[in-house]
């Protein structure tokens, strides 16, 4: 009696959405094939956004790295466009994404340990020496900082004598998530959205073919979101930088085109797929009902994924090898234009070049041996997973206009409402683990006493203090009249209403650092501090 | 013996990824102990500092940054100075082997590393404040 207890509790999604025992035509009651499907690369583009998906071009597989200092990644970043990849996304370290220099009393243990340390415009020199950036797209992970460490990725590329309309890559400067999940904030919401405004903008007008933004679920979900709510948090973020942007005066259809998403890539494979599909769908309604868009690039959506780093376990390692492909798998089937595959040893440590190159063969195999890139859409049309899509975009829209209810995604943040959501979700599924309802292989179910050790990745303990030698050095070299003016006109800048990339790229030309640059933002803004949500 | 555990819960570092923090903090309340959650970006100062004030018997530590070793010696080092070197230390979060058995010979009574279970720290913390009391 038991087990059929258990056992009809157990057939639900991972977002709790409840399956039935089999799909079919009854499922789909009112379901208009012409209106709710289409073709792939027409409204809505439910089954993708362009006609013929991978046959035109394979999705950019892009792997996400960066350690230690600037050369040791620049390093990485050449291994890997020698083997194949095609964009590079930089990982930062964590006082760089928190606007403090690796010489600051803050850093201290910290300096190129999760990502690059990127104190000025000579590290990121350093960072992309070698590399063309006419030819190779960039993605930076960053966000308090983000239009500090873009504008000296536009002077770099300036320098290599590379025009900024053709300078290609995304800019993560997603800030609404960080208040919402990981926390990597340091203004007040506010004056953070009018920064991301300005880079909004500036896009805009100086570097149309740069993403200022990816509106991001992946860190939502790590936080312990469900599936429905990371897709709803995240796009209605992005309805809330949409609204920035338009209350600035600019034209929706002048900006929407470069706004991108990032998903995460999880565990349940029909719910990721169905996640994908109704994001496009709910997007392409929303630029177009509530914003008027009539340039057809403003409704599609177009997202990077990434699998799921919670997933990974630290038991049995090799095992995230499989859990990764089928992760990815998900977010090709589900139309995705770029990928980071998880390497097996990222449970431990960033990861080894031997655990990265795997995780980059995984999608080539996708890509080249699977045959599932051959047809857009392979998935449309299955009862399950319509039925699916529209069980999440219906689960997704309720929360969104709670959201509106509220009076937007600040105010909801204010009052803890995503935060609180995501907790729960969290402790929830972390209660099923521990009563054993969600299985996790080699963790909870089919584990071994004896695991074999793996070789990871070693952050050379010099990387800090040679990080911290070079900054002063540079320090030492440089005009401090020049970094003093800059930085006082960036403080004014602040203080009214102009946009402040051209000053902060006056001040990055003077080689006036991250943590001098954010210290100046928080003078005129303040420092957030959240009320924490248990 | 009704004297409720009390337990400060606290993320130390840089780094904001405070869902194992949150997940702890509410299974050892769930658990029937005191728990007070530090939030965000504590210094080793002022979670000792905490710890006193609260005056709890278990700090425990959430780190997934790798700054484990730079973090943990200086908290172990606060208590001692403060005479506070009987509150019971726990680490959880990304803590390779053999930093793990570093960190308990400066005195960190256990390290969690990810896939420990809740069940696994409540009993440990019962049974290691028990001892002590």
């Amino acid at each position: 009696m038991s087990k059929t207890l258990t056992a009809a509790k157990s057939y639900r999604t991972l977002s709790g959405l409840p399956l039935d025992p089999v799909y079919g035509p009854e499922h789909l009651a009112g379901f208009d094939a012409g209106r709710d499907l289409a073709q792939p690369g027409e409204f809505p583009y439910t089954r993708g956004i362009h006609e013929s998906m991978y046959r035109g071009k394979l999705w950019t597989m892009r792997q996400f790295a960066g350690f230690a200092t600037a050369e040791e990644t620049n390093a990485r970043y050449r291994y890997l466009l020698e083997q194949g990849q095609a964009g590079l996304s930089v990982a930062f370290d964590l006082p760089t994404l928190m606007g403090l220099d690796s010489d600051d009393a803050a850093a201290r243990g910290e300096v190129g340990k999760c990502g690059v340390a990127i104190s000025s415009l000579a590290d990121m020199e350093t960072l992309f020496r070698g590399i063309p950036l006419s030819d190779v797209s960039v993605s930076m992970t960053i966000n308090s900082p983000a239009s500090i460490v873009w504008a000296m990725y536009l002077v770099v590329a300036e320098q290599q004598g590379v025009d900024w309309a053709r300078v290609s890559g995304t800019l993560q400067n997603d800030i609404l998530k960080e208040y919402i999940a990981q926390k990597e904030y340091i203004y007040p919401p506010r004056p953070s959205m009018r920064l991301v405004t300005d880079s909004i903008e500036f896009a805009a007008q100086r570097v149309p073919r740069f993403n200022p933004i990816s509106i991001s679920g992946y860190h939502i979900r790590e936080a312990g979101s469900t599936a429905v709510q990371e897709l709803a948090f995240t796009l209605r973020d992005g309805i809330e930088y949409v609204d920035w942007a338009i209350e600035r005066g600019l034209p929706v259809d002048s900006f929407a085109p470069r706004l991108s998403f990032f998903f995460n890539a999880h565990n349940d494979f029909f719910e990721e797929i169905a996640k994908y599909r109704a994001a496009r769908k709910i997007w392409a309604y929303v630029m177009r009902d509530r914003y008027g868009a009539r340039d057809e690039r403003s409704l599609k959506l177009r997202f990077h994924a990434q699998t799921a780093g919670c997933s990974l376990t630290w038991q049995q390692p090799q095992n995230n090898i499989v859990r990764t492909a089928v992760q990815a798998m998900a977010a090709v089937l589900g139309g995705c234009q770029s990928l980071h595959t998880n390497s097996l040893d990222e449970a431990y440590a960033l990861p080894s070049e031997h655990a990265v190159t795997i995780a980059l063969r995984t999608q080539q195999i996708i890509a080249h041996e699977s045959g599932v890139p051959n047809v857009p859409d392979p998935l449309g049309g299955s009862y399950f997973v319509e039925k699916l899509t529209l069980d999440v975009e219906k689960a997704a829209n309720d929360y969104i206009r709670n959201i509106d209810d509220m009076g937007g995604m600040i105010n909801a943040i204010e009052r803890g409402y995503p935060q609180t959501e995501i907790a729960n979700a969290s402790f929830e599924f972390q209660q099923s683990v521990e009563q054993g309802e969600s299985v996790i292989v080699g963790v909870n179910k089919f584990t071994e006493q004896q695991e074999q050790p793996i070789d990871l990745l070693q952050i050379d303990e010099t990387a800090e203090p040679r990080q911290i030698e070079r900054l002063q050095e540079m320090k030492r070299s440089r005009s401090q009249t020049e970094v003093d003016r800059t930085l006082a006109a960036l403080r004014r800048a602040a203080e009214g209403k102009d946009n402040t990339m051209p000053y902060i790229l006056d001040a990055v030309r003077a080689y006036a650092t991250v943590g001098e640059m954010c210290a100046a933002f928080k003078d005129v803004f303040g420092a957030y501090t959240e009320t924490s949500v248990l | 013996m009704d004297h409720k555990i009390r337990v400060l819960v606290a993320k130390p570092g840089l780094d904001g990824h405070d869902r194992g923090a949150k997940v702890i903090a509410r299974a050892l309340r769930d658990a029937g102990m005191e728990v007070v959650y530090t939030g965000l970006r504590q210094t080793p100062e002022m979670i000792v500092n905490a710890a006193l004030q609260e005056d709890v018997q278990v700090i425990g530590l959430s780190i997934l940054s790798g700054a484990h070793n730079a973090i943990v010696p200086r908290v172990m080092e606060l208590l001692k100075e403060k005479q506070m070197s009987d509150v019971l230390v726990i680490v959880g979060g990304i803590v390779p082997d053999e930093d793990a058995s570093q960190l308990k010979h400066l005195g960190v009574a256990a390290v969690y590393q990810p896939g420990a279970s809740l069940e696994e720290i409540v009993e440990f913390i019962r049974s290691s404040v028990k001892q002590t009391a």
